[in-house]
């Protein structure tokens, strides 16, 4: 149907492996070609712009310069939000051409920075793909509550991302609806989960978590869906910590959006990837499931 | 601590600083939206907001000396909301790359992280959080700290150990080089 040059990133390959199994599913129901980037690199996250701008920029541009060699008609297309805003700035960066040529220097290739960089959730609430994840669903998520968590860099900054709201997003909620499940209204949509600072500030970061699910729960969510592998790792790996350390009791699922897509068009545990939750998830999935079957059976 | 810049260095870097962010200082009328917003705030030693001030009036050596630039998340909820669009994100970071350049730094976790965290790339061209959380773990002294879920990624696959590496792993290697040269950013 449609095809893209695909730019997974590190997290792809490792911690996110229900984000990889639950895309790879998806895009195989609905005819999406990815086109993996031969040979790419990390694109410098979090890490490369603190310590120098040229190598952030530079480490990014490798991988676009890449694939505009290989695949020269093909926008490209990345699961993590800190890929998609780091791919983001080098192309940014490339409109200044005093810029464009230092980092053609650096990097020894051609790199003209033209190509459009997407995020998974400007594929997925493109009208076609939503019409075909629409034709694919087979079961019925009526009634499990979702709130959407896009974080940061998907949204800010504005000059880069280009995005239409930045406060209160859409895209995630119109996708996640196609499998009957409704995106309740939340407060929390766009802020920090910390990112990085989970790990080498944790005592200072962890409130941040603590919130998100505090304003999820409030907001009547039974789970928390999330666009970005660092993203969910935040909250998944951390739930039963934050439990803990403020003596809480929340028992939210935290999700990839693909995953409750994948759901939605038939996948079976394994290959959602819902098993392998930090926080079990399978429960809650399998209590909506019954609930509609028996709905429909009536 | 003695005062690293007198005042006419602190402003001429204050100045630098600014211009290289497209930051105009003297537009920040101290409204504090940008303190309100922020998620770290509670740990920030300076509001996002004293940190704009202290900028205007030159004293760069109480912005170098503080934690706040080491904690910012650079998630761009100030800038967003900020009447005049001043990019304190921006500022924090060029702030603690003369910092680091000077060798002050109020918060060494997050510097330690960003330093392994470059020289897994360097190593493999890739990222590796498993290395990356055992190596921050030990360097730090935090022993355990996120090491305690690793056994349960590797149980349930969510981390192979297997490495990933890029072939041309020079090249990365390369631009690391190059872009270090003459120091941090410059
Ligand atoms: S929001 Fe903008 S104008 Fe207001 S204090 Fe912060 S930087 Fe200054
Ligand atoms: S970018 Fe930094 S200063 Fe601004 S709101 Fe986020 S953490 Fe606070």
């Amino acid at each position: 149907m449609k095809k893209f040059a695909y730019f997974p990133g590190c997290s792809m390959d490792s911690t996110a492996v229900t984000y990889k199994a639950s895309l790879e599913y998806v895009a195989g129901r609905i005819g999406l070609e990815l086109k993996e980037i031969p040979d790419w690199n990390c694109c410098g996250s979090t890490a490369a712009h603190t310590k120098n701008e040229k190598l952030a920029y530079s480490l990014a541009a490798r991988n676009i310069a890449i694939a505009e060699d290989t695949y020269p008609d093909l926008d490209i297309v990345t699961p993590c939000a800190a890929c998609y805003s780091r791919l983001a700035y080098a192309k940014h960066a490339a409109e200044d051409e005093f810029t464009r040529q230092e980092i053609e220097r650096i990097i020894k290739r051609p790199f003209k920075g033209k190509k459009e960089i997407l995020n998974f959730l400007d594929v997925f609430s493109q009208e076609d793909v939503m019409q075909a994840c629409k034709e694919n669903m087979v079961r019925d998520l009526s009634g499990l509550k979702i709130a959407c968590y896009y974080g940061c860099l998907m949204s800010r900054p504005r000059k880069i991302t280009k995005a239409e709201d930045i406060e209160n997003p859409m895209q995630m909620d119109k996708i996640i609806e196609l499998t009957g499940a409704t995106a309740v209204e939340w407060d929390f949509k766009t802020e920090c989960c910390g990112a990085s600072h989970q790990v080498d500030a944790p005592r200072q970061s962890r409130p941040l978590i603590e919130r998100i699910f505090r304003n999820a729960k409030a907001n009547g969510a039974q789970a928390i869906v999330t666009a970005c592998p660092l993203c969910n790792m935040n909250l998944d790996m951390r739930e039963k910590e934050i439990n803990e350390m403020f003596s809480k009791k929340y028992d939210i699922p935290v999700f990839q959006f693909t995953e409750i897509l994948a759901i939605g068009m038939g996948a079976g545990a394994k290959t959602s990837g819902i098993h392998q939750h930090f926080w079990p998830a399978f429960d809650l999935i399998n209590g909506v499931l019954r609930a509609n079957f028996g709905k429909a059976g009536k | 601590m003695e005062k690293i810049l007198n005042r006419k260095e602190g402003k001429l870097l204050a100045e630098r600083i600014a211009r290289e962010a497209d930051v105009k200082l003297h537009e920040c009328y101290q409204c504090g939206k940008c303190s309100a917003g922020c998620p770290m705030a509670d740990a920030m030693d300076l509001m996002p907001r004293q940190i704009v001030h202290l900028m205007q009036l030159g004293d760069m050596t109480e912005v170098m000396k503080s934690k706040s630039i080491w904690l910012c998340a650079s998630c761009h909820t100030c800038v967003e909301r900020c009447p005049h669009s001043i990019d304190i994100p921006t500022l924090m970071e060029k702030s603690r790359m003369e910092a680091q350049r000077r060798g002050i730094c109020a918060v060494r976790d997050v510097r330690l992280f960003n330093d392994i965290f470059m020289e897994t790339v360097r190593g493999f061209g890739k990222s590796q959080e498993v290395i990356l959380e055992g190596a921050y773990n030990v360097t730090s002294g935090h022993f355990f700290q996120d090491m305690k879920n690793v056994p349960k990624m590797l149980q349930k696959e969510i981390v192979r150990p297997e490495l990933n590496q890029v072939n041309a792993v020079n090249e990365v290697r390369d631009i690391m080089k190059e872009c270090e040269k003459g120091g941090a950013n410059r």
